[in-house]
């Protein structure tokens, strides 16, 4: 097998390019931001005249982007000629499914904007995914495309697709560009929009010809959006309001969601938690935003959440919002949710306050802000004298950590077990490595096995579920931060999704390692199959196992990575080791394990939290506690 | 569920009306009327949407319609304190047996002939959507051809304008 060397490729090239990359990314220990404006990173400059690809090139030096994911065409191929002397690295991915989900990745693990590009028609219209991914994960990432000439629009022409119209319902907001003169301040915009506020995907489509016509490039353009005015600072009757319940509460909760992270406000978090000794959970958007290790974390509420976090929603006599919008996963039948829990409710979105589960005090306001301002009136209340015991809280939830903690049971066939190849990973690898997940089975254990300590280290598709989103998701992550180790845990469904981008990965020297929880099926499917629809099978075999068709192994070979298999417990360990060794290239772990492990415990889809099943047919036992 | 005239200020820019409908059909919203217009300031238009909802939703759509970036201010107008009105032009059955009395009607409404044939007579009016539905069923029994509507615009009683302020100047 021929696998390129650091020597090769984009490797040389990217080194040559060291000077136009920011640094700090080696110690990533601080949280990954993503509210920073759009900031000019050059000097202003113009006007000189450029084509309009070369203003859309020039915008991105200037706004600081030092990597792009993308696929040429003819709609967007004036751009592309700038772009092979700009100093913006552009990576050739292998489907626009790909880009976008690695601009995603990018953002989720660097706080930057991520940037993906497109042509008109079928490469505009393979980004929707992704967009609508990170629509519903609010991620900060801008999607270019090319559209056919002005003349054109309209018409039907070959490769035209609507893609504002498209991707109104599933971006912050989106661009067609009208005049090249626009397009430094529309590209400003759209980095700003993105950013800011609650961050999201924006869309820019500018017309092959707008590309290719005479203009002038200067910068810093003004921006104009006189209708977006995010609120960053609290109310301060609110969060008086706030403070006050939570210090005579007896039962309170910090609900913590992705908000935090973006916020970069999870230092605060931790000092307002333990300030006030309130019980955390945090979301699946939110791993990382509290450490798993430390003691007042409950786990992550919802579906698949601990019996713990359930619980301690579930009973809350307060629940303080921060940043997390009240999703179905984490409340289970709405209407039974929390019925004894005050709520506080601080989001930067005044759109989620209210929207699924009435707020009694509405905070709108950027996560950081508002910690920090009830750290502030929390102090206030306590030098008052206002405190609460929630001795008799931890006691009950402490009881139930104790009584019912996350584990597993090891197949009864001998087979190996996902979950356990899920914890050792965690556990040799370590909290300082990127974990990126795809969706179903192997993401519920890897954010149930797999300690977060740190922000910015646990990437998933949450609020779309988009099978597929891990590979892609971790080569982007792996560019923005080329000195962390990242790992993506992956099933066997969504590796066939995207897997092609690991020639991507192979060639630009991006050594991801991907770890193939490879049980055969579409393993959640075939969970519910198994619990809601007496086990009948329909359509969830993939063949892996049975026929080992594709061969994984093989695959990673072929696409210039290097494949490796682990089909038993006792060599998990130095099969994971043997992965961490190879750091010049993408690494396939194929682990086959048995197809009838189940995610437990389960809140049935539809079914009251209440409802909660620790295991198949067993329920935990909450109505001793006297609540 | 009841009816609510909320005026929306958006920037005067192209799709700014399809992004604004397209969010009330995503999130479940009927829109009992829709109708749009320029302002004082070009760069501003105004388009005034009556919506059939309880309050609850109504504050999530407003919430929301807020969120799109070319939507500048949403005032919900009280119907006590504003002017509502709708156009109206009705092509009428009216020969010369009955086109008196279909004069009468038309005058009784203040409404106004705006074209006149042989056997038929077109009537423009105005009014709230209650005047209007009480002159279409009077004229009714004559035969009515053809109609048209427009959707309701509304403007707040008293002195105070919805479009000054800060935001709008940008615009």
């Amino acid at each position: 097998m021929t696998r390129p060397t650091p020597e090769t490729l984009a490797h040389s090239a990217r080194r040559a390019r060291t000077v136009t990359e920011p640094a700090g990314d080696a110690d990533h220990t601080t949280p990954p931001r993503a509210a920073a404006p759009a900031t000019p990173a050059v000097r202003p400059s113009g006007p000189v005249p450029v084509s309009g690809a070369g203003s859309l090139v020039r915008s991105l030096e200037a706004l600081g982007v030092d990597v792009v994911f993308g696929i040429p065409g003819g709609a967007i191929l004036p751009a592309y000629d700038p772009l092979y002397d700009s100093s913006v690295r552009h990576i050739l991915v292998r489907h626009e499914q790909g880009a976008g989900h690695a601009a995603t990745g990018y953002a989720q693990a660097t706080g930057r904007v991520g940037v993906c590009i497109a042509t008109s028609g079928p490469g505009a219209t393979n980004l929707v995914t992704p967009i609508a991914d990170a629509y519903m994960d609010s991620v900060p990432i801008v999607a270019i495309t090319g559209q056919v000439a002005r003349p054109m629009i309209g018409t039907d022409a070959f490769q035209e697709a609507d893609i504002q119209g498209i991707t109104l319902p599933i971006t912050k907001h989106n661009f067609l560009v009208q005049n090249a003169e626009e397009i430094p301040q529309v590209l400003a915009e759209a980095f700003h929009l993105a950013a800011t506020g609650r961050p999201g995907p924006v869309l820019v489509d500018i017309p092959k010809d707008v590309l290719q016509a005479a203009t002038t490039f200067s910068w810093p353009p003004t921006l104009d959006l006189p209708g977006y005015r995010p609120t960053l600072h609290p109310h301060g009757k609110q969060i008086r309001e706030a403070a006050r319940l939570m210090s005579s509460a007896r039962r309170p909760v910090l609900y913590v969601g992705g908000g935090v992270l973006k916020a970069g406000a999870t230092e605060s978090l931790r000092q307002l938690a333990e300030l006030t000794g309130i019980p955390v959970v945090t979301t699946l958007m939110a791993l990382g935003a509290f450490p798993d290790s430390h003691r007042q974390h409950l786990g992550m509420p919802g579906m698949h959440g601990t019996v713990a976090a359930v619980y301690g929603l579930q009973k809350a006599d307060l629940i303080v919002a921060l940043g997390a919008r009240f999703d179905d996963r984490v409340t289970g039948k709405l209407d039974s949710f929390a019925p004894d829990a005050t709520v506080v409710h601080a989001d930067i979105d005044p759109a989620e306050i209210g929207k699924n589960r009435h707020a009694d005090v509405p905070i709108v306001g950027d996560a950081k802000h508002v910690i920090d301002e009830l750290i502030a009136a929390v102090t206030t209340e306590h030098k008052a004298g206002r405190r609460t015991d929630l001795h008799d809280w931890w006691h009950q939830l402490d009881d139930l950590r104790e009584r019912y903690p996350l584990g597993y049971d090891e197949p009864a066939d001998g087979t190996l077990s996902p979950q356990y190849v899920i914890k050792r990973l965690g556990e040799i690898v370590g909290p300082d490595a990127i974990y990126v997940a795809g969706v179903g089975q192997h993401q519920m254990w890897a954010s149930q096995f797999i300690s977060y300590e740190k922000p910015g280290t646990w990437l998933n598709s949450g609020g779309l579920g988009t099978m597929g989103y891990a590979v892609p998701a971790a080569m982007g992550a792996k560019a923005g931060r080329p000195d962390t180790v990242v790992w993506a845990v992956d099933g066997d469904g969504c590796f066939q999704m995207t897997n092609q981008e690991l020639a991507t990965c192979a060639l630009e020297g991006i050594p991801v390692k991907i770890a193939v929880i490879n049980n055969g099926n579409l393993g959640m499917v075939r969970q519910w199959q198994t619990l809601f629809y007496e086990g009948r099978y329909s359509n969830t075999e993939l063949g892996t196992h049975k026929h080992r068709i594709p061969d994984f192994v093989k695959l990673a070979e072929a696409l210039g990575c290097v494949g490796l298999r682990c089909e038993n417990a006792e060599d998990v360990d130095k099969t994971i080791e043997a992965a961490m060794a190879i750091t010049d290239a993408p690494v396939v772990i194929d682990f086959t394990v048995g197809k009838d492990a189940m995610v437990w415990p389960m809140v049935a889809a539809g079914t009251s939290n209440d409802e909660i099943m620790f295991a198949r047919g067993v329920r935990p036992a909450f109505d001793e506690d006297d609540i | 569920m009841t009816l609510h005239t909320l005026s929306v200020l958006v920037e005067n820019k192209p799709g700014v009306l399809a992004r604004v409908s397209g969010l009330f059909s995503r999130r479940g919203f009927n829109i009992d009327s829709l109708a749009v217009g320029e302002t004082e300031n070009p760069d501003v238009s105004r388009i005034t949407i009556v919506v059939n909802a309880d309050s609850s939703p109504l504050e999530q759509v407003t919430k929301q319609l807020n969120k799109l970036v070319n939507v500048l201010k949403i005032v919900e107008l009280d119907p006590q304190v504003s002017v509502a009105r709708e156009l109206l032009l009705v092509k009428v059955r009216a020969d010369r047996t009955a086109r008196a009395q279909v004069l009468e009607t038309v005058a009784l409404f203040r409404a106004r002939v705006v074209d006149v044939a042989p056997d038929t007579l077109t009537v423009e009016a105005t009014g709230t959507p209650d005047k209007l539905d009480a002159l279409l069923r009077d004229l009714e029994p004559f035969g009515i051809k053809e109609m048209v509507q427009s959707g309701t615009v509304a403007i707040g009683r008293g002195s105070r304008s919805i479009t000054a302020g800060p935001s709008l100047r940008a615009a």
